[in-house]
């Protein structure tokens, strides 16, 4: 009897664990397959190197991503400039510094930062850190990358510091004993011994931050202006990948050269995000073994 | 729990109640589209549905474009768009069996809005033109300081988006244009923004009167280069026709409506329907429309 139930939940689990494979190659398949179709009337290299994206065009209807390209890496790296620091470094006071108390009343205010609806993230955005980032910045508007970096960053920050923070927490205690045995003092053996031990967290944290903030949509759609040109740098408007699906596909009617680029641009965003995950994987893996 | 007992016969009773045989078959409505007509349409149906306990109507916004997608696609019985459907769009519906008929619910002004310490009062539909498309890009070539316009308007799924590219601009928008997720960002954007220039509905503006000038400025606005500037936020200009940048409002249905849709449109246009529109910051339906909506709305009659 028991090991029939053993049994069932083992099948059970192993059918959790398939079917979730299964709806991931359900949707990657369907975003393949309905975004191929847009390349029997878009040119490949029209697609990748165009950097005008006007479907809904006066005139003519172009199809090139470039400069949504451009703006998701854009807003992206700022984000992950922002975040990286302020995320690694909050993980590992938490889990290296501040004493019990203080962790204890901390981590659950940082964790409240992801209850937060990215509408709301937003709005923050346009009625706050925008004009801000105008005054700032001398510019006439702030609805620029640099604000939704901010806001990403923001975003993106209880992810990296709560992962990051169980993986410094789980460097084993005999290392660092034996860092101070060799006579180091703290900050050596943080930035010798235990930082390095926990790279593959780390970099799994900050894989996970980076997910969110290339695939969050609301917050960038309201809070970066969303100018089809091409951004020069951080203080121009950009329109993202996520942005550019939000907006028209609402609008677009099923079946036509537009509804298939919108799959085609999914589908890569898609691919993307899969890229960074295995390089993710690929670093963490080859960093495992040699603290 | 005895205490709980009335109240749970009190939600049995109601149950039994809106499932009592006599109380008829509700039918449902579904509207779907433009973002400006929304609050409009809210508004109309739910005073008609306190009329009418047989109809129950489901408004969503999403901008024209939504609307008309749905309709083409066969999923809202009313699609509101503030623009005229594309002949391709018509085409499409065509060939899916759907035939778009419009039924013209009011008129929309849209205003021009700038900061409020902007030094211009007035503006050319010519000189908009220019602005939209980008070939005119800083505020000294309309009198004002040396500073680059910054540009805002709606998102590609807006009615308004289309109309005013369609109508006023006649030309593709410069990549410049920032493409803000609804009137009340634009707004908020502006108050922000010293070299800001977008385009809202009317309606927005009245409903905000007490902001004017506190926080934004709306331009007069001038037809021609000769002919003299007028202020969307005066009535009597858009009915006399002299403001110059006005819509319809359209509903579109598949064919003539017919039944409870039919009888909902006719409420629409009648006196207390467009009572309701004014209400609401619009402007009732001009003589050059009734015809058409007469048209759309009568031949339905037989069922």
């Amino acid at each position: 009897m028991r090991r029939l139930i053993d049994r069932a939940i083992k099948g059970l689990f192993f059918l959790a664990a398939f079917l979730s494979v299964m709806v991931l190659l359900g949707i990657f398949g369907m975003l393949l397959i309905n975004g191929i179709k847009a390349f029997a009337v878009i040119e490949l290299s029209d697609f990748f190197f165009g950097s005008d994206w006007n479907p809904s065009a006066y005139g003519k209807p172009t199809f090139g991503i470039l400069s949504m390209l451009v703006s998701t890496f854009l807003v992206t790296l700022g984000a992950m400039l922002i975040a990286i620091p302020l995320g690694v470094g909050a993980a590992t006071y938490l889990a290296q510094v501040a004493s019990n108390k203080t962790r204890l009343i901390l981590k659950p205010i940082i964790e409240l930062l992801a209850a937060i609806p990215s509408v709301v993230v937003g709005f923050i955005g346009i009625v706050m850190v925008g004009p801000l980032i105008a005054r700032v910045f001398g510019l006439s508007n702030g609805l620029t990358a640099l604000n939704g970096s901010i806001l990403l960053a923001v975003m993106s920050l209880p992810t990296i510091i709560t992962v990051a923070e169980d993986a410094i927490r789980a460097v084993p205690h005999n290392f660092i004993e034996g860092s101070y045995a060799l006579g180091a003092n703290q900050w050596t053996t943080l930035m010798r011994v235990t930082l390095p031990a926990a790279f593959s967290g780390i970099i799994a944290a900050i894989i996970l931050g980076m997910g969110r903030a290339i695939g969050e949509t609301m917050t960038v759609l309201m809070a970066t202006g969303n100018a089809l040109a091409m951004p020069q740098g951080f203080f121009d408007p950009v329109r993202t990948m996520t942005a550019t699906i939000a907006i028209e596909l609402g609008e677009v009617p099923y079946g036509t050269t537009h509804y298939y680029s919108l799959f085609a641009v999914g589908a890569l965003l898609f691919i993307i995000s899969l890229g960074i995950n295995l390089i993710a994987e690929n670093i963490a893996a080859r960093y495992r073994y040699k603290a | 729990m005895k205490k709980r007992l009335p109240l749970i016969f009190l939600f049995f009773g109601f149950l039994c109640w809106s499932c009592n045989p006599k109380h008829g078959h509700v039918e449902n409505l579904l509207i779907k589209g433009s973002d400006t007509e929304v609050n409009l349409v809210l508004t109309l149906a739910e005073t008609y549905m306190m009329e009418d306990p047989d109809i129950s109507i489901a408004i969503t916004g999403g901008g024209s474009g939504a609307g008309i997608a749905a309709l083409i696609n066969g999923k809202t019985s009313i699609a509101n768009s503030s623009r005229a459907m594309k002949a391709e769009e018509l085409t499409m519906a065509n060939d899916r069996g759907v035939y778009p008929l419009a039924t013209v619910l009011g008129i929309d002004a849209i205003a021009i809005i700038v900061h409020k310490d902007c030094p211009i009062n007035e503006i050319s539909k010519h000189q908009l033109a220019a602005i939209y498309s980008g070939r005119l890009n800083n505020w000294k070539y309309l009198g004002g300081s040396d500073e680059e316009i910054s540009l805002y308007g709606r998102q590609s799924n807006s009615g308004t988006f289309v109309y005013f590219r369609d109508s006023i601009v006649q030309a593709e928008y410069s990549s410049d244009v920032k493409q803000m997720n609804g009137t009340a960002q634009i707004v908020e954007a502006i108050k922000n923004d010293r070299n800001g220039i977008g385009y809202v509905g009317v309606g927005y503006v009245q409903e905000n009167k007490d902001q004017i000038n506190q926080h934004f400025k709306v331009l007069a606005v001038k037809a021609n280069d000769q002919s003299s500037a007028y202020l969307p936020t005066l009535a009597s200009n858009i009915e006399n026709g002299n403001y110059p940048i006005t819509r319809p409002l359209f509903q579109y249905t598949n064919g003539h409506p017919k039944g409870k849709l039919r009888q909902f449109l006719r409420y629409c246009l009648s006196a207390e329907g467009q009572a309701l529109v004014q209400k609401s910051g619009y402007f009732p339906v001009t003589k050059a429309y009734w015809k058409q909506n007469e048209q759309a709305l009568v031949m339905g009659q037989n069922k």
